[in-house]
């Protein structure tokens, strides 16, 4: 008798195992997920699968999350900090000192150095974000970009610097012919300072 | 030149059909566990086992050093050869066999026993223990599975009286020329439909029909009984070391095997070609539903139910354990079809 009720059991079983297996066969197949901050998102879903079909459909990324990194050149006024601050030194700098003001960033401030070079190797980043935190411009923010993958490790170098190597070795000459121009008004004031005192001396 | 057509023209079938079958699978297994399945490739995916299989023709066609060359590469064309040749004895429709030949059901049922010797092969060329393992389980399996499913198929054959499938095929319907009776009560030549089928012309027939449906699920080495391929045992059983086109081979096989056990329950117990709907009173659905056309999208249309069920319970019960499985085998399944086998006798003799 309980050989019989064992078997009987055992059917029953079969049978919830399958109508269960059929019931998620035909539940809708769409995918929804809302975000993790919602109410429901831990509560067992009924209507649709726990797929999320990724590229296509992305889950909402926290405030704080850490991706990859962009620098908007235009807003930047090369002040180093962010090379400074690096713990990995993966921020690479060439500034060229303008001759004049050459602009202002979108919050006002005046520019006065060119950057003529602004690498920014995101195989060596941490992912630490203190450049984002000392910037004074924001200039250099975390995206929410986190999925890239290159076939070439010197594609990471990530180079934001608009400024040709024309452009640069142009900036360069002004810069020295200013300089120089600089140099020879400061040498002539001096001459001239020396020569009034040799005057008065006399 | 018809042999050629026909023969091209099955085989071209059974690759569309395993193919689509790898992506049915692949579908509902993964709407059962509430996941999407294939969907980039094509509309739902449709197309996702076609550039599978484009790639696995590109891959590398490897065979381990240590491997006997000869029997490796032998075996995945021995197991789908004799699924293939299953082919040929299987009537599509009223008009159409391959092969009509009277012992049938017994070359089916010798034709299918090949295909043991070609997993043995394959598990035992590839000289890997898992390989091994598989090929042996799979052996073990098959041998004790054969008698059920041979006794169920001999209950049914002392009723039809007949081993050539497109007599049986025809003793389940309004085309019989003998009378057919309702579980031996209610005649139902005339009417036809459901209930001139194979499960309802007796009542021992209906649970040797189960029997039968059991052993093929073994014999295919689908779960709950895919011990000799036990993913979480033995990487993947005998076919662990096959690559490339052999691989596709024994994948393909594993396929057809479904839809040839499948077939042969329907043309056992399931009406064969015949429509489910019967004739009643003036509405003579069976008239209308029966002819060769009808009767190949019939036969197709059940089967691929069957193969359907089959996936459904590969992911809903786990699997067998190997002495569960022997257990379950000798103890209930080949007593529980020797008493359908003297139910049919005992029937033949004095029921009708």
């Amino acid at each position: 008798m309980s050989k019989l009720t064992n078997i009987l059991k055992s059917v029953a079983g079969i049978v919830k195992g399958f109508a269960l297996t059929a019931k998620h066969l035909f539940r809708s197949s769409k995918t929804v997920r809302e975000n993790i901050q919602s109410d429901t998102y831990f509560s067992e879903r009924t209507d649709n699968t726990s797929t999320l079909r990724y590229p296509h459909i992305k889950l909402p990324l926290p405030d704080n999350s850490r991706n990859q990194l962009h620098v908007e050149i235009d807003d930047c006024i090369v002040c180093d900090l962010c090379a400074k601050i690096c713990p990995v030194d993966c921020i690479e700098i060439e500034a060229i000192k303008a001759v004049e003001d050459i602009g202002k960033t979108s919050d006002g401030t005046t520019k006065r150095l060119h950057a003529a070079q602004f690498d920014i190797d995101m195989a060596k980043c941490m992912f630490c974000g203190l450049c984002t935190i000392v910037c004074p411009t924001e200039c250099i923010i975390m995206t929410d970009e986190y999925d890239v993958s290159l076939d070439n490790v010197a594609a990471m170098n990530y180079h934001f610097s608009t400024m040709t190597a024309e452009e640069a070795s142009r900036n360069k000459i002004k810069l020295a012919a200013f300089e120089a121009e600089k140099k020879a008004a400061k040498e002539a004031a001096l001459k001239a300072t020396q020569e009034k005192k040799e005057e008065g001396n006399v | 030149m018809t042999f050629y057509i026909i023969s091209i023209s099955l085989l071209a079938f059974v690759a569309v059909y395993a193919l689509m079958g790898v992506w049915a699978e692949r579908k509902i297994s993964a709407l059962i566990q509430d996941r999407v399945g294939p969907v980039e490739v094509g509309k739902f995916g449709l197309i996702q086992t076609f550039a599978d299989i484009l790639k696995l023709l590109q891959k590398e066609d490897i065979i381990p050093t240590r491997a006997n060359k000869f029997l490796f590469a032998l075996a995945p064309l021995l197991v789908f050869t004799s699924v293939f040749m299953g082919f040929a004895v299987m009537p599509f429709s009223p008009d159409y066999i391959s092969s009509n030949i009277n012992i049938g059901l017994f070359y089916f049922m010798a034709i299918v026993s090949i295909e043991v010797v070609g997993i043995l092969m394959a598990g035992w060329a590839s000289n890997n223990k898992y390989a091994f393992f598989g090929s042996i389980r799979s052996i073990a399996q098959i041998i004790a599975y054969e008698i059920p499913a041979g006794i169920s198929i001999l209950a049914a054959v002392m009723m039809y009286q007949s081993l050539n499938l497109q007599n049986i095929a025809y003793l389940q319907g309004i085309y019989s020329k003998e009378p057919i009776y309702f579980m031996g009560f209610w005649e139902v030549s005339k009417i036809g439909g459901i209930f001139s089928w194979g499960i309802f012309q007796a009542p021992h027939l209906f649970i040797a029909a189960i029997i039968y449906f059991i052993a093929s699920l073994a014999e295919s080495n689908r779960t709950p009984f895919d011990i000799p391929e036990a993913e979480s045992e033995l990487v993947s059983g005998f076919h662990v070391e096959y690559t490339g086109f052999k691989f596709g081979a024994l994948f393909l096989a594993e396929y057809a095997m479904m839809f040839l056990t499948s077939m042969v329950l329907v043309i056992l117990f399931l009406g064969a070609w015949y429509s489910p709907l019967p004739n009643i009173g003036s509405f003579a659905l069976a008239d209308y539903t029966n002819g060769t056309f009808w009767g190949l999208a019939w036969i197709l249309l059940k089967t691929l139910a069957l193969v359907v069920v089959q996936m459904w319970i590969r992911w809903t019960l786990p699997r067998f354990r190997a002495d569960q499985l022997m257990n379950f085998c000798w103890k209930v399944l080949i007593p529980l079809s020797f008493a359908c086998l003297f139910l049919s006798a005992f029937w033949k003799l004095i029921v009708l």
